[in-house]
């Protein structure tokens, strides 16, 4: 560790991956209520395992961002942190709002919960992946600002590079965009733009400049390329992700009553996402195939390829598959849109997040990398979560195929519950999928305990 | 003719292939093309099944001020050529007065195109209007956006040629910035016949 301020993104780490548990516990009771319909019912209805599941998925992965933001803009920017107490105090106030939401969420019915946090007084709850009650938002906002003004303020006394650079736009955009979870027209429509707003330019926009600069970030370590190289694909790489992902947002217009022309442009752009995707894979091969020394941290350097390749497949081909206007006709809203939307957020935001874990932890428990035994096991649990993953997504699909022939092409379509249990099947094998993929989580999070000869500080 | 009155680069200041400009810049150039090709081909297809009601509206075009553009973007293709010619024989700062004739003609051409706008908005045309008033919008708007950038790219080089920035061994950016416009010109070479003749 080159900087001392550094070490306040290990709680960030850690903090990152228990919610990380968390959020797969409830995706596999959630699985198996997909199959056993009233499992843990009253106790845990679906609505709010789901909600669980997709917030915790949120939260633990700016827990990640954040950590790695404080991991990297010191070394990058070359001096040390702002202010580290801001940034402690900052974890524990995230940490503490984060858990008071999800325990209102677990005990609380949501309407009363809605009543209790003021939610009259402006109405921003009950929309996907926003549900947060009003004082969550508004903790957000604040953690966020007080965030961006400590790393801000970092890289203004420092040294500016291109890789800091995006991943300062990325981190302000994710506050900025976040904004639009606070204005919840009554006008259906408008509602939805603005919900794309925050949901589609997070995931497809800015995200995606965090995910290029936390990729070049760890690439440059761990092979040495020189920093010129590995910023002009990053430029690329980031101007594509813009022109395709903004008028991308289009492919969410079809058919929320925005005028017919969004078929198209949302068509066309969207997709051209996986092209940046796509640069992201070649990127990262290229440059571990260029590299000029041999990182001992080879489990870094795995997790760094395969957020290429993962990502290209989850985000971009499995997007791509029910992107196109004539298509999405049909699959809109079918398990197609949870095939995608699991791979995706896996390959693209997971596994770089793990990446930057991966890389940094063992720097900040003052060694280059883990032992030889410990990357074994890191790197078991890599090959058990993407296998996992490329499975579910493969179940998934199949029942999508199924739920799409089924319930909207053939000639006698059966209802959307008649068809769910013909699928069930699927939702079998994806649950098994689902508890292979725990156990790779768990395989992880041993490999942090496993002791052994580490590497020495390079 | 014009093409002989260029300078012809010394066949010895280079002995290996060379790719003019940054391999970075024409990943670009591959990507925008791409997206071009799915927009033309998009058209093309949607022609083939409205071919009466595309042929109505494209007559409807005004292909002189169409012709004229063509023209000025050609014209300023070429300006950027000596330009760039210009650089390498060490001359960039005497001509960077042609990169500023490029620059000029591409805003003549915004100038043309926003005329061609203005008379279409008032005929009340608008993306709802019909399938190829939404492509003929669509396809010049995001061609006529590649023009103010490929302005700004182009004003950039002239600041840096009047600044003596580049010569025999410093081409990179001037070459590539230079591929950039040539991209913009070439995709309305294609956009022009396409939409404004051929019916």
């Amino acid at each position: 560790m080159q900087y001392k301020s550094q070490a306040v993104a290990k709680p960030y780490f850690i903090a990152a991956i228990g919610l990380f548990i968390g959020q797969i516990v409830f995706g596999l009771v959630m699985g198996l209520q997909y199959v056993i319909g009233d499992f843990l019912f009253p106790m845990l209805p679906f609505n709010v395992a789901r909600m669980v599941h997709t917030n915790l998925l949120i939260v633990w992965l700016l827990f990640g961002f954040m950590g790695a933001a404080y991991y990297m803009v010191p070394e990058e920017s070359e001096t040390e942190l702002y202010s580290p107490k801001l940034a402690l105090a900052l974890f524990w106030i995230f940490l503490v709002a984060g858990a008071a939401t999800v325990l209102g969420y677990l005990f609380v019915p949501y309407a009363t919960l809605a009543e209790m946090t003021g939610n009259d007084l402006l109405a921003t709850m009950g929309r996907e992946f926003l549900e947060q009650p009003l004082p969550t938002k508004l903790g957000i906002v604040v953690v966020a600002l007080a965030f961006l003004f400590n790393i801000s303020m970092t890289m203004l006394k420092g040294r500016k590079t291109a890789i800091s650079m995006v991943l300062l736009l990325g981190l302000w955009g994710l506050a900025i965009f976040f904004l639009f979870s606070f204005y919840n027209p009554h006008n259906l429509v408008k509602d939805k733009y603005y919900w794309w707003w925050v949901v589609h330019l997070w995931v497809e926009g800015v995200w995606e400049l965090i995910l290029g600069a936390l990729l070049a970030f760890v690439l440059i370590k761990v092979t040495g390329v020189d920093r010129e190289v590995i910023e002009k694909w990053l430029y690329v790489i980031i101007t594509l992700t813009l022109v395709t992902g903004i008028i991308g947002t289009g492919h969410h217009y079809y058919w929320i009553g925005a005028p017919e022309y969004w078929q198209w442009w949302g068509s066309i752009f969207s997709a051209l996402e996986p092209i940046p995707f796509f640069a992201m894979t070649v990127f990262a091969f290229n440059m571990v195939n260029r590299r000029r020394r041999e990182h001992p941290n080879k489990a870094a350097v795995l997790w760094a390829l395969g957020t290429g390749v993962m990502a290209f497949l989850g985000a971009g081909v499995w997007g791509f598959l029910h992107t196109l206007a004539p298509v999405n006709y049909y699959t809109h809203g079918s398990q197609i849109t949870a095939a995608h939307g699991h791979m995706a957020f896996y390959g693209a935001y997971v596994m770089v997040v793990l990446t930057l874990i991966s890389y940094a932890m063992p720097i900040l428990r003052g060694r280059a990398a883990n032992s030889n035994k410990a990357q074994v096991v890191e790197m078991w649990s890599f090959w058990l979560m993407t296998i996992a993953m490329v499975f579910i997504t493969l179940f998934l699909t199949a029942a999508g195929i199924l739920q799409v022939w089924l319930q909207r092409v053939s000639d006698t379509p059966m209802g959307f519950m008649a068809t769910q249990d013909q699928v069930a099947l699927f939702y079998w094998m994806r649950e098994w999928a689902g508890v292979a993929f725990f156990i790779g989580l768990i395989l992880y999070v041993i490999s942090f305990f496993i002791k052994g000869e580490s590497k020495a500080i390079a | 003719m014009l093409a002989t009155s260029f300078h012809t680069p010394k066949p010895s200041s280079r002995t290996s292939p060379h790719l003019a400009g940054d391999l970075a810049i024409w990943i670009f150039i591959l990507a925008e093309l791409g997206a071009f090709a799915v927009f033309f081909g998009a058209y093309a297809f949607t022609r083939a099944k409205h071919v009466a009601d595309f042929n109505t509206a494209q007559l409807a075009l005004n292909r002189d001020a169409g012709a004229l553009n063509t023209l000025l973007l050609l014209t300023a293709s070429a300006f950027v050529v000596r330009a760039v010619q210009g650089a390498q024989m060490g001359s960039g700062i005497r001509d960077a007065r042609w990169m500023l004739g490029a620059i000029a003609c591409g805003m003549a051409f915004l100038i043309v195109k926003g005329g061609e706008y203005s008379a279409a908005f008032d005929a009340g045309i608008s993306l709802s209007s019909s399938i190829f008033h939404m492509f003929y919008l669509s396809l010049t708007f995001f061609h006529f956006m590649h023009v103010i950038l490929g302005l700004v790219i182009l004003a950039v080089l002239w600041n840096g040629l009047r600044l003596g920035r580049y010569g025999v061994n410093n081409m990179n950016r001037l070459e590539s910035g230079a591929a950039y416009w040539h991209m913009v010109d070439m995709v309305w070479l294609i956009l022009f016949p396409l939409i404004y003749v051929i019916h």
